[in-house]
């Protein structure tokens, strides 16, 4: 149980905010043409099991895990689907490592949510249908909810929100990958139309297609691989009643952040994760949850985060960078496939391929996804290019 | 009956008891509408179908000629470029007689049921082909290994579309 397991490749393909050209298993292949070109030119025979993270109401076709095979070079080989975040995929791919069942295994997830003509109901049909779906809001009412009661927790100040996307839109102007990338000022985001308010339509990220493949293998293949395997050093993920009213620190607070951390961080041997660990590509899928994740993945403490970002504690040349790529704000949402986009972009920084963006001190990387609403799911992983 | 149902007895629920409101159930209906980028393998596809044409692709290195065609061979996992027609008769690899509707109502005596049927495509690879269904045709009279071509839409009806062939008709 003790293999170390590593990040061996890395492919992508099809990010835009429509992608009619391909067919979704045509845009996979290519990011895992990518993937595996990346990592060596690996025929996928080579591959010993892959791990697809999924959810089919977001495809259109149920057990939508069947038609994962082909355009991974997975037919008649150990194949399964994780219904969550591609972050808990990796985890799996990685348990299958860690128990000596399989030496390679990729991870991919992929966003064809262009496809959809009513995302909001698919979002809604994730509420309870007894005793949230007849008030027949618009889901969005519960970043709503969370931010309000956030801000009243912490202090935070609507314009520290409004903050972090400026940020994150500036930072994406150096990500080439990056759709919505933007040079906005404060007020561009405080004096937009709310969307539920306190929560403005540029405070929530834009949905974004794309396929993510990564492949992971065990030590000693790794190094057969490629000469700069990633070393996943600790992951952990966590879920939080799905009850919006009787959550045990209620909405202000991202439990499932702070368990799922807390795990991946012990995994990983850090116990001051804001000075053992040099940047972070975070969930921001709203302005706030960016905060309010920090605060939860103790970097810095409740309350902290807004005032920590004013100072520039989060810029590219901060102390502490967070999501310099852009993060979903900047480069848009891929649904499940959000958990990889974060985890890519931690291993470009930290094999130091991240171009105009890279960070002159790139050694260890915090990654950690949320599910987005209503969900109160994350997972954490610590990557660093020592073992 | 157990000994538990037996003393503690219980009261049968009917479809009454629900219909007059009696039983609470939660009830909705599912909005969902999609529509999914076919991509250049099945556009072209569809786009040929329309035309009344088959087309395949073929892989430059195993050689096998697929339906439905496609950009990437699965199995040498390699892009694929090669386009070709196959004919539009073929041979029955499989059938079967569906003696229920989707809705699980028998077909009625009289009826014609449906004959789904796996054709292996005349000019594609050994057990490449088509899922369609069999017509003008008695259902006893179907076997294994059949010879039959398809019969398709008018022009000015196709639309793209698998059902531009209406049918396989035994030949």
């Amino acid at each position: 149980m003790n293999k170390r397991v590593a990040i061996v490749g890395l492919g992508h393909s099809g990010f835009g905010t429509t992608s009619p050209d391909l067919s979704y298993r045509e845009m996979i292949f290519e990011a895992a043409t990518r993937c595996y070109e990346d990592a060596g030119g690996i025929h996928p025979q080579s591959i010993d099991s892959f791990v697809a993270s999924s959810e089919d109401f977001m495809e259109g076709i149920s057990i939508a895990d069947e038609y994962v095979p082909d355009q991974l070079g997975a037919v008649l080989k150990p194949v399964h689907s994780i219904a969550g975040d591609s972050l808990q995929g990796l985890a799996s791919a990685m348990m299958q490592i860690k128990t000596g069942q399989q030496n390679i295994v990729a991870a991919s997830s992929f966003s064809k949510v262009s496809n959809l003509s009513n995302h909001e109901h698919l979002i809604s049909y994730a509420t309870d249908p007894a005793y949230i779906r007849p008030f027949n809001e618009n889901p969005y009412f519960i970043a709503g909810l969370e931010m309000n009661r956030y801000l009243h927790e912490t202090g935070t100040t609507r314009e520290q929100c409004a903050a972090v996307v400026v940020k994150n839109k500036y930072n994406a102007l150096n990500n080439p990958g990056a759709v919505y990338a933007a040079k906005v000022e404060l007020e561009d985001i405080t004096t937009a139309p709310y969307l539920s308010a306190p929560l403005g339509i540029f405070d929530m990220s834009g949905h974004l297609d794309g396929s993510i493949v990564i492949l992971l293998a065990s030590e000693d293949k790794a190094w057969e691989l490629t000469d700069k395997p990633i070393w996943i050093n600790g992951i952990g993920w966590a879920t939080d009643t799905p009850n919006l009213d009787s959550r045990l620190e209620g909405l202000g607070s991202a439990r499932y952040a702070k368990l799922a951390a807390e795990k991946a961080y012990r995994m990983a041997g850090i116990t001051n994760p804001f000075h053992e660990i040099d940047f972070a590509e975070i969930d921001d899928t709203f302005s706030y949850k960016e905060l309010q994740h920090l605060e939860a993945l103790n970097i810095c403490g409740p309350g902290e985060a807004g005032q920590l970002l004013e100072l520039g504690c989060f810029a590219p040349g901060g102390d502490f960078p967070v999501n310099v790529s852009g993060g979903s704000l900047g480069c848009g949402y891929l649904h499940e496939a959000n958990g990889l986009q974060r985890v890519a972009e931690t291993v470009r920084q930290l094999r130091k391929e991240a171009g105009k963006r890279q960070l002159p001190e790139a050694e260890t990387g915090l990654a950690f996804a949320w599910r987005g609403v209503p969900t109160a799911t994350g997972a954490a992983v610590v990557l660093s290019t020592r073992p | 009956m157990s000994e538990v149902v037996k003393v503690f007895g219980g009261t049968a629920l009917s479809e009454k008891d629900i219909s007059s409101g009696k039983i609470f159930l939660t009830k909705d209906s599912l909005d969902c509408a999609y529509a999914w980028d076919t991509g250049v393998a099945i556009n072209r596809y569809l786009a040929e179908l329309k035309k009344g044409n088959i087309i395949a692709t073929r892989c430059r290195k195993c050689k096998r000629i697929v339906l439905p065609p496609r950009l990437f061979c699965e199995l040498c996992f390699i892009p694929v470029n090669d386009w070709v027609y196959v004919h539009d008769s073929g041979v029955i690899n499989t059938f079967s007689i569906c003696h229920v509707h989707w809705d699980a109502s028998r077909v009625k005596a009289g009826e014609d049921p449906h004959l789904p049927a796996v054709i292996e495509i005349d000019g594609a690879s050994p057990g490449m082909g088509i899922m369609h269904l069999l017509g003008e045709v008695k259902p006893a009279k179907i076997k294994i290994g059949m010879k039959v071509k398809a019969v398709w839409r008018p022009e000015a009806e196709r639309t793209g579309s698998i059902t531009d062939i209406k049918y396989f008709k035994p030949i």
